[in-house]
């Protein structure tokens, strides 16, 4: 973090106007998340009931982007469903970036054995379409959000596993390592607290962009019907019942794929911008 | 045998060994559940004796290590064991949708690379005006949004609104499929001679794998665009300015080549994402491949057809990036002229 919060990394990354507008699209969707109650126009309709006297109704000026069939406001929705897709990247990422990089760290240092072990078991779970491996672990047990974020974080290690391994081979050459194993430090110390600090730059830059891309595989998943069950708000599950109205109440379709699009590109820019920021500062 | 070839048999078993390991991932994951999948597949009126005798027959009353032992011994004969479901074999199930994802799958990849790629050259040879900046924010949008919501979007404006492109399925309902010989409508057709059948698949074609294929259109433009600066760095290229070749001449015959390794390789990684995705794309347009069957295994807990499906997929995925890696070293000399010399 030290070398990324150096100026001249900070100057690259204002002066990008990609990287700006996914810090912007990202403070707009955490703000909804944590501020949900707030923000949106009619908190109730997050549940189950809405209002009966306006189903189906068009985006107007009282309910900006329409109604769904039973008559709860879609704004509403959407903005509580970015809650549900923030909470379920995080947790995933928070499992998942963790073991990843500590067994991609113990299987590059320790050797050709490890290293060996770590690629195959790797390659199985890379074999695999993440979105079908996500898919059959949910299908062993019931569909819910709950059960979708273990099939996500069972599937999403192996990346971080591969990206840290790699940090560590070329880390390993460095001096820095070679003068820490000189003078007898312990192998937890120097995983920890002298490689690990060199590789958080790219493992943080990973973690931006994946959030964007658990909400995508968590949303794909909820369209197929096996995540977040009703009558929890999900933009996944919102495009899917929306198609069921289309063409003629195109806006239950609409709104909240661009809701996904939204979230998914800031994060997807804001991590570019890191990485550039980052490599910039070089 | 030539180095070449020798490597592409290494690569064959390290396949094979993958796809072991595949079946034996999704084995332990398919038996760890809480619950008993005799008792869930029957349902909760069959009788006691009824899921002893099914516990019996899938040898599920026998030590995980011999189930699976007897799973591989039926699947070396090409069975993939029985679909609770459809109360079918999983292979009979499989061979039928199959080919309908798989041609979805190929006409996506195919769109990736024949628009991609000419959107990245255009991209780099117009760098920082406009149409490049509108390119580039067209391949963040790419990737940034999720097949089905392509999906939904190209049907909402070409199929409903402007009527161009059929609403959903694979060909018009009065329409016979072709007969089946490799099971793609498209290839069915021309052989069979068929050409209103053909023309319409492929009216029915374009949408799906459109919306399958834009991830990748944009992830492709990215790539060539950034190759293709590169390469405009190089000598070669100078030189052929300094020859006078025409500049249209140049990119096409010097700079694109190049360019292809990193997209191809891609490619063969992105295959995994358009068979994933190809679930949602199907259950968008009524696609009548995998995706139905395989939601539906899913939510009735069907574990030999899940794990059939899953391994199936795997294998396709293994076996195109095979195929993949074969065409790169049709484009790279480099890797071509290695395995010759010997």
């Amino acid at each position: 973090m030290t070398r990324l919060a150096c100026s001249p990394a900070w100057r690259a990354f204002w002066r990008s106007p990609a990287a700006v507008a996914g810090l912007a699209l990202v403070a707009l969707v955490a703000a909804c998340a944590l501020f949900a109650e707030f923000i949106a126009p009619y908190p109730s309709h997050a549940g189950p009931i809405g209002d009966f006297a306006a189903m189906s109704a068009r985006p107007s000026g009282q309910y900006p982007l329409g109604t769904d069939s039973i008559g709860r406001d879609l704004l509403t929705r959407i903005i509580f469903a970015y809650r549900l897709s923030l909470e379920m990247a995080v947790v995933v990422l928070a499992i998942a970036a963790p073991i990843g990089v500590v067994i991609g760290l113990l299987a590059g240092y320790l050797g050709p054995a490890w290293s060996y072990a770590l690629m195959r078991v790797t390659d199985v779970f890379l074999a695999i379409p993440p979105l079908v491996l996500a898919m059959s672990i949910t299908g062993f047990l019931e569909p819910s959000a709950i059960h979708g974020m273990m099939a996500i974080t069972m599937m999403w290690w192996p990346w971080y596993a591969r990206l840290a391994y790699n940090l560590t081979r070329a880390e390993k050459q460095e001096g820095y390592v070679l003068a820490a194993e000189t003078v007898g430090a312990s192998v937890p110390h120097i995983l920890f607290r002298e490689i690990l600090p060199n590789c958080m730059p790219s493992i943080l830059t990973k973690v931006t962009i994946d959030v964007g891309f658990v909400i995508l595989i968590a949303s794909s998943m909820s369209f197929l019907g096996l995540g977040a069950q009703a009558p929890t708000p999900d933009l996944g599950s919102m495009v899917a019942d929306g198609a069921r109205y289309m063409p003629d109440a195109w806006w239950l379709t609409v709104f909240p794929a661009l809701a996904i699009l939204i979230v998914v590109m800031g994060f997807n820019l804001l991590g570019d911008g890191l990485r550039e920021a980052a490599d910039a500062a070089r | 045998m030539s180095p070449f070839l020798r490597a592409l048999v290494n690569r064959l078993i390290a396949s094979l060994v993958v796809l072991v390991g595949v079946s034996m991932l999704m084995f332990a994951i398919a038996r760890i559940i809480p619950g008993d999948p005799a008792r869930i597949a029957l349902g909760p009126n069959a009788t006691e004796a009824q899921v002893q005798a099914l516990r019996r027959e899938r040898h599920l009353d026998q030590p995980i290590p011999m189930q699976y032992w007897e799973y591989v011994r039926e699947l070396a004969h090409g069975n993939l064991g029985n679909s609770l479901y459809s109360n079918r074999p999983v292979r009979v199930d499989v061979a039928q949708y199959l080919p309908a994802t798989l041609e979805l799958v190929f006409a996506a990849g195919l769109m990736m690379v024949l628009i991609g790629v000419p959107a990245g050259v255009l991209s780099a040879r117009y760098r920082g005006r406009w149409g490049d900046h509108l390119g580039r924010l067209g391949s963040v949008m790419g990737v940034s949004t999720p097949a089905f919501v392509w999906g939904v979007i190209l049907q909402l404006v070409f199929a409903y609104l402007w009527g161009v492109f059929p609403i959903e399925g694979r060909l018009t309902a009065a329409l016979p499929p072709p007969p089946p010989i490799t099971g793609f409508f498209a290839i069915d057709s021309i052989l069979s001679g068929d050409m209103r059948t053909l023309a319409d698949s492929l009216h029915h074609l374009v949408l799906p794998a459109l919306a399958l294929a834009m991830a990748g259109i944009g992830q492709t433009s990215r790539l060539t665009r950034a190759s293709m600066v590169e390469t405009y760095g190089k000598p070669f290229i100078e030189m052929a300015h300094a020859y006078g070749f025409r500049e249209s001449r140049i990119a096409a015959r010097y700079a694109l080549r190049p360019a292809l390794v990193p997209v191809l390789t891609i490619l063969g990684l992105d295959i995994a994402a358009l068979l994933g995705n190809a679930f949602l794309v199907e259950s968008v347009f009524g696609w009548p491949g995998l995706s139905h069957y395989g939601v539906e295994v899913i939510l009735h807990k069907d574990l030999d057809a899940i794990v059939g499906t899953v391994l199936i997929v795997a294998a396709a995925f293994v076996l195109a990036n095979i195929a993949v890696d074969l065409l790169v070293a049709v484009v790279n000399p480099r890797i071509r002229l290695a395995g010759e010399r010997a």
